[in-house]
């Protein structure tokens, strides 16, 4: 066999490299997509404007496995115009639903808190949806140290 | 299971009050993702739905995906507009289901 030049060895190992990359990729684009997904599912392919959403996360997580999460969305929970859906997705978890909360008039306020699972460093996407049918979204990237699915 | 919720809902309040509740339900929340030490995957078991209730109206609920962290806690309001009764139920994924009962005296 002849023997590689340098030049060809340096092409076999950028194409490795990229090649790599790619896979690793591939893999964080699936769990996307798949909220992604989810986000469309929701919002029933409607666009959901950015704005009116307040996220309350660390933006470092040591510990991946309880993150504080805060959602607050700015509306007047009248009984005619009023909050009633929040959903919660993570772009980087094996799954990326975490949570959907639901509120009515007589929650008073659109705020909900809870502590949360995180694999691995990614955004939090929430998506509110009001009783007059529009959708507010937002998101945050949490880093996250120790990833908090187990494995 | 059968452990015991914990709940922070203040005892008293004035008509048309928001008032903060806070539960904290003990569960695992295993979610499925965790493999034991012969490499089998734990099968998942979480609570999968909370819900709230006042005087039989539903106030907040919430649809729960493994990535709740253990003893899922939950924080939100309600206004209150007359004197009653909280419920709140946790749904386990075996069907189990978990209730608590906390009342308010509306001044």
């Amino acid at each position: 066999m002849r023997q590689l030049s340098r030049r060809a060895t340096l092409v076999l190992g950028a194409g490795g490299a990229a090649l790599s990359v790619l896979g690793w990729g591939g893999r964080a684009q699936a769990a996307a997509k798949e909220a992604a997904e989810q986000i469309a599912k929701f919002t029933g392919g409607k666009t959901a404007e950015k704005g009116k959403l307040t996220i309350e996360l660390p933006e470092i997580a040591e510990n991946g496995n309880t993150v504080p999460l805060s959602v607050v969305v700015d509306a007047p929970m009248t009984a005619d115009n009023y909050v009633s859906e929040v959903l919660v997705v993570a772009e980087g978890n094996p799954n990326p639903g975490v949570a959907t909360f639901h509120f009515s008039a007589m929650s008073g306020k659109a705020e909900a808190s809870t502590r949360i699972r995180l694999a691995t460093t990614q955004n939090i996407v929430v998506v509110a949806k009001t009783s007059k049918g529009e959708f507010f979204t937002g998101q945050k990237l949490v880093k996250v140290t120790i990833g908090g699915c187990g494995g | 299971m059968a452990e015991k919720p914990r709940l922070k809902i203040p005892k008293e309040a004035k008509k048309g009050d928001l008032v903060e509740i806070k539960t904290l339900m003990p569960h695992i929340m295993e979610s499925g993702q965790r493999k034991d030490k012969d490499g089998k995957a734990i099968p998942r078991k979480i609570i999968n739905k909370f819900a709230c209730e006042f005087n039989g109206k539903p106030v907040f609920s919430a649809e729960l995906e493994p990535a709740i962290a253990a003893n899922p806690y939950m924080q939100f309001f309600a206004k209150v507009e007359e004197s009653g009764t909280f419920k709140f139920t946790w749904t386990d994924d075996d069907g189990t289901v978990t209730t608590a009962e906390e009342t308010i005296t509306v001044g």
